[in-house]
């Protein structure tokens, strides 16, 4: 039994307390730990990637117990891939905090990213719900700290909402594996995949029950409308290089959603028939709709940029809801190219508010550098938007494509399609606002609030043409991450390697190893 | 039956005083009505074993025994929420003592303030 799969996990864990206890006051030793400790990880994902890009299921047993009796790691396609981009987006979104000096207006920065990371990590390697549940805690702890991290009146506010929405979710969560338990007896998910699947037709008042908690906590997570009220205020009053990391939070939940609603819930289940199969739709479509109305309507461009996020989750929903391989697919494709562009999206933000007095979208006077940042701001409002060339017009032609033959087409279309125009509708006005009004303000020498920042850090810039670069590559290399996500889902949908390695590989307390002792 | 009963009452009366507090506006309620919510969760999950009264948590030779799953599952769960309660006290406290107000919705948008700094 190989031990890299715990690694994503073990590693921020111990590097995390190391900074905190070892390098409290200095703020190079932690860079330094923090940027290696994220490449490590990179490599160590992509190593796992590419085990399992084969269709190896791994497994990793914690102290050897076997599956339904202990806790078990599981790496397929679709966790590892999700590993892989979340550590890949921590690496830019470091680079862009040590570059912009975020990390040194608080305290703690890198540990509770190092802490961040490993709840992320974790949520997707693990293979039983209650860890699950564990490892959303983790990050959401972490979260709450780099959500509040450099203070102010206003984060502070937008802080408490955040947590306290949370909070409820996690309540949420609880009920949800209680009812779960009460009615099945396991929170392993291939054994719990097994047993919904024996329930009998007259007693399905307890799962069903759960089905829709849980459905409700990871909606909360991937801020589906109605529970999406948290989001706009927590992402645009976050640090920028946070709000970046937390870009990939949004997608832990869809992630949730997509594993346990095809593996343990799949669509032809019968006793949880007409709950998720009928019902998500109309959110994602919802969502999706007040998302974008959300950026045509915003007065700032943080604002703007967390209404785009809730707009591009409707359509990783959209996609997701039709629960048909092909949705999947470009749900999966989707989601990598919604959590890069959202992170740039804030990220350039952030570059555009260090000139100016605040990210209201009205007329200011030029500032330096702003040639370049206009110029990230319209490569990544392209990629937002949907428009060709880059990968979220691939993407949204996928999701159109998958909902062809789905019986709500007409509802997709016209929904797809009129909020993609309103979407560039609303980045127009705000990029031709901030940056090609600004030629027709005259300077002012006197102005008073003149804003006394220096032109961003050139590591800034590096960081967002990183992200960019990854759209453009993901944009070029469509057609192999398409053919790959495609076996991703079709994996999703025929679990029976999962769960065939998760149940009988032997450990202790296993069946196999009793008969040996016997 | 009774004992059923009883704690099936009291999950509820938790819930719906919690659900009642959580929707108030203020901090203060809301943390309390959050920490009621945990306290029927709580106890919801150790009923999800079911109930067997006088039974120890391991397996013997005696007939009966009480699940213990649910026992250790409700301790983790007993341990993150109370740390996940006193990191939203410190967050809602400093956020109080900062705004001078402890109300947890976003304030009013405030017309004027955007057309002054447009000027």
């Amino acid at each position: 039994m190989t031990h890299w799969l715990i690694a994503p996990i073990i590693l921020p864990a111990l590097l995390a307390p190391f900074i905190v206890l070892a390098a409290r006051h200095h703020i190079v030793i932690q860079r330094a730990f923090s940027v290696v400790g994220v490449l490590a990880m990179i490599a160590v994902a992509a190593g796992l990637a590419w085990e399992t890009s084969d269709g190896t299921i791994m497994l990793y047993q914690l102290s050897d117990w076997a599956a339904p009796f202990g806790i078990v790691l599981v790496g397929d396609r679709l966790s590892t891939i999700m590993v892989l981009l979340t550590a890949v987006l921590a690496f830019f979104v470091l680079l862009y905090a040590i570059g912009s000096k975020w990390d040194e207006r608080g305290w703690h920065f890198h540990a509770l990213f190092q802490f961040q990371l490993m709840g992320i990590m974790g949520a997707f390697l693990t293979g039983d719900l209650f860890n699950l549940f564990v490892f959303f805690e983790v990050l959401l702890i972490a979260s709450y700290g780099l959500m509040i991290h450099s203070g102010g009146d206003v984060r502070l506010r937008a802080g408490v909402q955040y947590v306290l929405f949370n909070l409820i979710g996690s309540t949420l969560f609880l009920f949800a594996l209680g009812a779960i338990y009460a009615q099945t007896g396991t929170l392993n998910m291939a054994d719990l995949a097994a047993r919904v699947a024996l329930i009998d037709a007259g007693d399905t008042v307890g799962i069903r029950l759960a089905a829709v908690l849980l459905l409700l906590v990871f909606a909360i997570k991937a801020a589906i409308v109605p529970l999406h009220f948290w989001l706009p205020s927590s992402y645009a009053e976050a640090p920028a290089p946070v709000a970046a990391l937390f870009a990939i939070m949004t997608k832990v939940g869809a992630y949730a959603i997509i594993r346990v609603y095809t593996m343990i819930f799949p669509p032809d289940l019968a006793v949880t028939s007409g709950l998720h199969t009928t019902w998500l739709m109309p959110a994602a479509l919802a969502s999706l709709a007040v998302g974008m109305i959300g950026v045509l309507a915003a007065r700032k461009l943080d604002r703007l940029v967390a209404f785009s996020v809730i707009g591009s989750m409707g359509m990783v929903m959209v996609a997701i809801a039709m629960f048909t391989p092909a949705g999947i697919t470009a749900a999966l494709y989707y989601i990598i190219h919604s959590t890069l562009a959202a992170a740039a999206l804030f990220l350039i933000a952030d570059l555009v508010r260090s000139g100016r007095a605040d990210l209201s979208l009205v007329a200011m006077p030029p500032v330096a550098g702003a040639a370049l940042t206009s110029a990230l701001f319209f490569v990544a409002a392209i990629a937002m938007t949907g428009l060709p060339p880059l990968s979220g017009f691939l993407g949204k032609l996928m999701v159109l494509d998958a909902g062809f033959e789905t019986p709500n087409a007409t509802w997709i279309w016209a929904v797809v399609l009129c909020s993609s125009l309103i979407s560039i509708v609303g980045f127009a006005r705000a990029g031709s606002t901030l940056f090609w009004k600004a030629k027709s303000i005259p300077v002012d020498p006197d102005a008073p609030d003149a804003p006394a920042d220096p032109a961003p850090a050139a590591l800034s810039y590096v960081a967002v043409g990183g992200l960019l670069c990854l759209l453009v590559a993901h944009t070029i290399f469509a057609g192999p991450a398409y053919s790959y996500m495609e076996r991703t889902s079709a994996d999703l949908f025929d679990p029976a390697p999962y769960d065939e390695k998760v149940l009988t590989t032997p450990g202790k307390l296993s069946d196999a190893t009793k008969e040996e002792e016997h | 039956m009774g004992l059923e009963l009883l704690v099936a009452s009291a999950i509820g009366i938790l819930t719906a005083a919690g659900m009642y507090l959580t929707l108030r506006l203020r901090t203060f309620p809301v943390i309390m009505g959050i920490s009621l919510l945990t306290y029927a969760v709580n106890v919801f999950l150790f009923a999800s074993g079911r109930l067997t009264v006088g039974a120890p948590p391991i397996l013997t030779d005696a007939a009966t025994y009480t699940d213990p799953l649910p026992q250790a599952l409700v301790l983790t769960a007993i341990v993150i929420s109370f740390g996940m309660t006193a990191v939203v006290v410190m967050i809602a406290l400093g956020a109080y003592l900062g705004a001078g107000e402890d109300r947890v919705n976003d304030p009013e948008i405030n017309d004027e303030d955007t057309t002054e700094r447009s000027i």
